[in-house]
């Protein structure tokens, strides 16, 4: 009996609260329709060159001199990308952007979270100054380093291959790994790497078995962020690979504008969608992580 | 306790290697590009010792000035464009758009994570106007306005270049500065509010004071990122029409391998890293002196 009546009371003034509480939302929301047109004017203005992107990516040759601000293609056909990785070569450049990446960002990964291991859990003398020299790489611009690079890469035959860019991406993204690694080992309490070593394990035994997976996460995001810097870079690799057969995703994406840019629209718009919505994929899965490391890597560097 | 982790051999093995990479790859040939602005010549060619001859010539460059003038303008612009913009977003997710911000966040951050080299010929494309019109000229037509050739003059590619690239950043910034003004915590927000402090007043009185460290990192990281500007007008502009909208990056580029002047690009690359350190330490300096006054 009592609960019955609890009840129903609650409901009742429940529901009055609620009416009163959707009107005043109602009368709050109108209220604030300059903000909502201007949140809706913000996202046309950052997503329409994306679709306008992607509706020109399906549009024929003819279609594109009839240009209009909104049509959609007549017809849907993947002609433009097909044209565009194997005629443009886009599967070549896919294939050596791969290649030169990923190793680098394993070996980087690697060596950077060892030294951001020994410089912030290690107790040693010098290591502010280890610190300090490697806040000299994300200070000095790149271009400090090309030509003289580029001179050993000459002398020892290495610009017919890759191994310029591998090697350059390794040492580039070292600096702000090595910080944001520190800064990750900085949030670990110290006695679980002094238990680990008592108990005999050894320094650089305990890093690989605790220290190294710990940072599972920190190097998923740091990997992350680095990987679209090189990915993207385009100075290193205009550098040190110009040629036809080494060219990565961006270079390639330079030329192919130069030799298509103002005769074939079609097959250009497809290259440029395989590069920017690639990206926006990774983006839109695990952009959380993305945000965050992107972030963390411009305030700590 | 200390001698536990302080084993001088672990450190080596693990802080060595990456020591060595980087000291091989980034330091030994920053100290070597000093060297080089003393020659003249190239990895092909050879060099040869010119002692003080470079730099003489760097003072005196015309080239040089014009790229050094179009850097330091587009940093100043870029720079502004981008924290400003960033710090309204930044304001709107936290005061108006509050919980529901994170799919606004989320969708206008993402083209910074976009090749720079892909945006550039997207808005290439969408600024054109022969052989066809772009978006932009279209959408102009529609409006009875005629096509403008863009590319044609420094001034609109300029224009072209900073709209790319603040639309490219602006979200990034927002996401960054957002950082920074959740932080705040919210009964100094409350208290300030309770005392009639709104609006306008809100922010300059109480928000901007309380945000201004995250704000001035935000400035450093863009003007450092806005002087080494490379990909994004290369593909965009190619530092056209003429040279007017080549910054040093480029310059020093086509000097060092369109015209093999290693010495010279050296020079220039030597030019542009004083300028980024005394740009970062001014304001550092600079934000220090005002955060002390409060």
């Amino acid at each position: 009996m009592t609960t019955v009546e609890l009840h129903t009371t609650h409901g009742r003034v429940g529901g009055g609260r609620q009416q009163r509480r959707g009107a005043r939302r109602w009368r709050q929301r109108f209220k604030r329709w300059p903000a909502h047109l201007l949140v809706t004017l913000l996202l046309v203005v950052v997503c329409y060159p994306m679709v306008w992107l992607l509706l020109g990516s399906f549009k024929t040759q003819r279609e594109f001199l009839e240009n209009s601000v909104v049509a959609l293609p007549e017809q849907w056909n993947f002609d433009n990308y097909v044209e565009a990785w194997t005629t443009g070569n886009f599967s070549q450049y896919f294939l050596n952007s791969v290649t030169a990446v990923g190793p680098a960002l394993l070996v980087m990964l690697l060596l950077g979270t060892a030294a951001g291991f020994a410089l912030e859990v290690l107790v040693w003398k010098g290591r502010n100054a280890v610190l300090l020299i490697f806040l000299v790489g994300i200070m000095v611009p790149i271009q400090m380093i090309l030509l003289p690079l580029f001179t050993v890469y000459f002398q020892t035959g290495l610009t017919g291959t890759l191994w310029p860019l591998i090697i350059t991406y390794t040492a580039t993204g070292l600096p702000l790994t090595v910080f944001l690694m520190a800064t990750f080992y900085r949030a670990v309490p110290r006695e679980v790497f002094e238990a680990s070593t008592i108990d005999g394990a050894g320094i650089v035994r305990s890093f690989f078995s605790i220290g190294l997976p710990m940072m599972r996460n920190a190097l998923f995001t740091v990997g992350l962020v680095q990987f679209f810097f090189f990915w993207n870079d385009l100075l290193i690799a205009l550098t040190f690979t110009n040629s036809g057969s080494l060219r990565t995703i961006q270079v390639g994406l330079l030329n192919f504008s130069g030799q298509y840019g103002t005769t074939q629209y079609g097959p250009l718009f497809a290259a440029i969608s395989l590069n920017i919505f690639g990206m926006l994929v990774i983006y839109l899965v695990l952009n959380q992580k993305v945000q965050k490391g992107l972030t963390a890597g411009s305030v700590k560097g | 306790m200390e001698h536990v982790l302080g084993d001088k051999r672990s450190v080596a093995i693990l802080v060595g290697p990456a020591l060595l990479v980087y000291t091989l790859v980034m330091l030994v040939p920053i100290i070597w590009s000093l060297g080089y602005t003393a020659f003249e010549g190239n990895a092909v060619t050879g060099f040869s010792f010119v002692g003080m001859d470079n730099l003489t010539q760097l003072a005196g460059d015309r080239k040089v000035r014009e790229a050094l003038g179009f850097t330091l303008r587009y940093a100043a612009v870029i720079t502004v464009g981008q924290v400003l913009l960033g710090y309204g977003l930044a304001l709107l997710y936290v005061f108006v758009l509050r919980r529901y911000s994170s799919v606004v966040r989320t969708l206008v951050f993402f083209p910074i994570v976009l090749p720079t080299v892909a945006v550039a010929l997207l808005f290439q494309q969408m600024f054109a106007i022969a052989p066809r019109d772009g978006l932009v000229n279209s959408f102009l037509n529609v409006f009875g306005i005629e096509s403008v050739d863009w590319f044609g003059s420094g001034g609109t590619s300029f224009l072209v270049i900073a709209i790319m690239d603040i639309w490219r950043s602006m979200g990034f910034y927002g996401v960054l500065l957002y950082a920074g003004l959740v932080d705040i915590p919210e009964e100094v927000l409350e208290s300030a509010r309770v005392d009639g402090t709104r609006g306008w007043k809100l922010v300059r009185h109480i928000v901007l004071p309380l945000s201004l460290p995250v704000l001035v990192s935000a400035i450093i990281f863009s003007i450092n990122g806005t002087l080494k500007v490379f990909d994004s007008i290369l593909a965009l502009t190619g530092g056209g029409p003429g040279t007017a909208t080549t910054p040093l990056t480029i310059h020093m580029f086509q000097t060092s391998f369109a015209y093999g002047q290693y010495g010279y690009g050296s020079s220039i690359a030597f030019l542009l890293t004083l300028l980024c350190l005394i740009v970062t330490v001014f304001i550092f300096r600079a934000s220090r002196r005002d955060l002390t006054k409060g």
